[in-house]
């Protein structure tokens, strides 16, 4: 612990950080540039994140890491070792004993409290940035609130596919001013954004944070006659049975075999503690041996 | 009668040089300004000056907008020109590539203008495009193809449908016929020249190309070095030119 200070960055780079947050707070949903900081990991792995992550973390703080929804995968563990072993703080798994929380492309499912913070892995912060190449131009099309472009990139879907085919980083609308990307969370938890938690997106790379604060307002952009629709796979998790959770679909053998899992691990294993059990599942327990 | 365009002693300077220098003069509803002049003389800065695209040193540039009348589009505020130039006015580029969204179907890209002002129902938009793809001689099965696809004609005519589906009062026009072959020329031109009397639009056309000026425009304004130098009616001018330089550019077309 006496080898990094408290969180691994120095106090003048998290005061740099913090100051972004708080003026991301203030104008929901705006871009705030920052000095993003070389991190002992690559971009893409969430740099963004773990300089937010390291600017809010305080010593009593207990942290947990999620990556597409799963605890215990490459991206996840190293995140929560990092700041177990930087910060010494207390780790867990369980969303509702967490109170900052990093994810990548997942909100929990269960629904997070006031007492918490969500911090996102951002790997493009910018919902125009595929449609006008420009920064410049996208700045002041977000001054200016010229948003028809994205609604150029839905037509585009629906007049290829039918419907609107973009399933994740689907744009919204925050507080009726700044159109924002979610982040590549699946469209399904985009309902959940307005939520009691803090939200605090990082880009590491693009270096920009922006945020939410509690209950704001997102609305998912679409057309009248093709209303936004939260979708997930048609089926309930074969593990924990649950019919309301965003799941992921796993190919089991080389027959055409499948499985439909919850992509929030903690969510999952909960349920089967209380004694759900999925269609393929196993009940509690009895899968130790 | 309030004229819908009042330019008043315009001048852009680039540094030492000159870029367009004292110009004045009125545009009315309905009518069809074309300026004509070598390459270098400054109608292209002229036109940028006019669309806001450059902002002039000085004069002003009043356009006689729906709510407040005649209002000076150098002084007002950039949300409000940029306003002006997605719903009143129009600007088709000499190259379609410039005025286009190359990576956006070209449903899309008529789509854009309109879901810009605030349109947000599909079927409307969709129904849109398609009425402008059949104006401009698109056919319909065409609309989900990127320009990419298109020839460069059809890229021309996809961005003239792009500019007026919002039905804008005012066009401007860079060189709208430059880079293609004469017999789709041609055909660009008849369309143009239908367009604007149907919709009653007024226009501004900058070409070095007097055939196209003699088709479309009203009036005339020849430029050399920054400066007017002759102003009329298009066929008092290019019949009988006055001034050296005009003289000089009508003899200098070659007859088939």
């Amino acid at each position: 612990m006496t080898e990094y200070n408290f969180a691994y960055l120095d106090e003048q780079t998290k005061r740099m950080i913090r100051r972004a947050i708080l003026k991301g707070l203030a104008i929901p949903g705006y871009q705030v540039p920052f000095a993003s900081r070389e991190m002992p990991m690559p971009y893409g792995w969430g740099t963004g994140g773990v300089q937010v992550s390291a600017a809010v973390l305080i010593p009593d703080d207990t942290f947990k890491v999620i990556d597409q929804g799963a605890d215990d995968t490459t991206n996840a563990v190293s995140i929560r070792r990092f700041f177990e072993k930087t910060a010494g703080v207390a780790v867990t798994e369980a969303t509702r004993q967490a109170t900052v929380i990093q994810t990548r492309h997942r909100i929990p499912e269960e629904a997070l409290t006031e007492n918490q913070i969500l911090v996102y892995q951002v790997p493009i912060p910018e919902p125009l940035r595929f449609l006008e190449p420009s920064e410049v131009e996208t700045r002041k099309m977000h001054s200016l609130e010229e948003y028809g472009l994205m609604h150029v990139k839905l037509y585009e879907d629906i007049s290829k596919h039918g419907a609107i085919a973009t399933a994740y980083a689907y744009p919204v609308k925050v507080e009726g001013r700044y159109v924002m990307d979610p982040s590549p969370i699946p469209k399904f938890d985009n309902p959940k954004l307005e939520m009691a938690a803090i939200q605090i997106f990082g880009a590491g790379r693009e270096q920009r944070i922006y945020a939410l604060p509690p209950y704001t307002q997102v609305v998912s952009l679409d057309f009248d006659d093709y209303p936004f629709e939260a979708s997930k796979a048609d089926h309930a998790c074969d593990v924990c049975g649950a019919e309301d959770s965003y799941l992921d679909e796993l190919i089991v053998d080389d027959k055409g075999g499948r499985l439909f899992m919850c992509s929030d691990t903690d969510f999952c294993s909960s349920r089967r503690r209380e004694g759900h059990v999925g269609a393929q599942g196993i009940p509690y327990g009895e899968d130790a041996a | 009668m309030t004229p819908l365009l009042k330019v008043e002693g315009l001048s852009k300077f680039y540094g030492q040089r000159i870029g367009c220098s004292n110009i004045s003069f009125d545009l009315y509803a309905g009518e069809v300004m074309g300026i004509v002049g070598e390459s270098g003389s400054g109608k292209s800065t002229l036109l940028n000056c006019l669309a806001g695209h450059l902002t002039p040193d000085t004069g002003a540039v009043r356009f006689d907008t729906r709510t407040d009348g005649l209002r000076d589009t150098v002084t007002m505020s950039e949300p409000e020109r940029r306003m002006l130039s997605r719903t009143d006015w129009a600007f088709v580029h000499q190259h379609p590539r410039d005025g286009l969204r190359m990576n956006v179907s070209a449903g899309g890209n008529v789509g854009e203008r309109l879901m810009a002002v605030g349109s947000r129902h599909y079927g409307q938009i969709r129904e849109a495009a398609t009425d402008w793809l059949g104006r401009v001689e698109i056919n319909e099965d065409r609309i989900d193809d990127r320009p990419t696809a298109f020839s460069g004609g059809m890229q021309q005519r996809l961005q003239i449908a792009r500019n007026l589906v919002t039905g804008p009062r005012l066009v401007f026009m860079d060189e709208p016929t430059g880079g293609l072959d004469v017999s789709v020329q041609a055909r660009l031109l008849d369309l143009l020249r239908g367009l604007v009397r149907e919709m009653g639009l007024s226009a501004i056309i900058v070409t070095h190309d007097l055939a196209v000026v003699r088709l479309l425009a009203d009036r005339l304004m020849v430029m050399k070095d920054g400066h007017v130098v002759e102003t009329g009616l298009t066929d008092q001018v290019l019949d009988d030119p006055q001034h050296a330089y005009s003289q000089l550019l009508v003899s200098s077309v070659l007859q088939v």
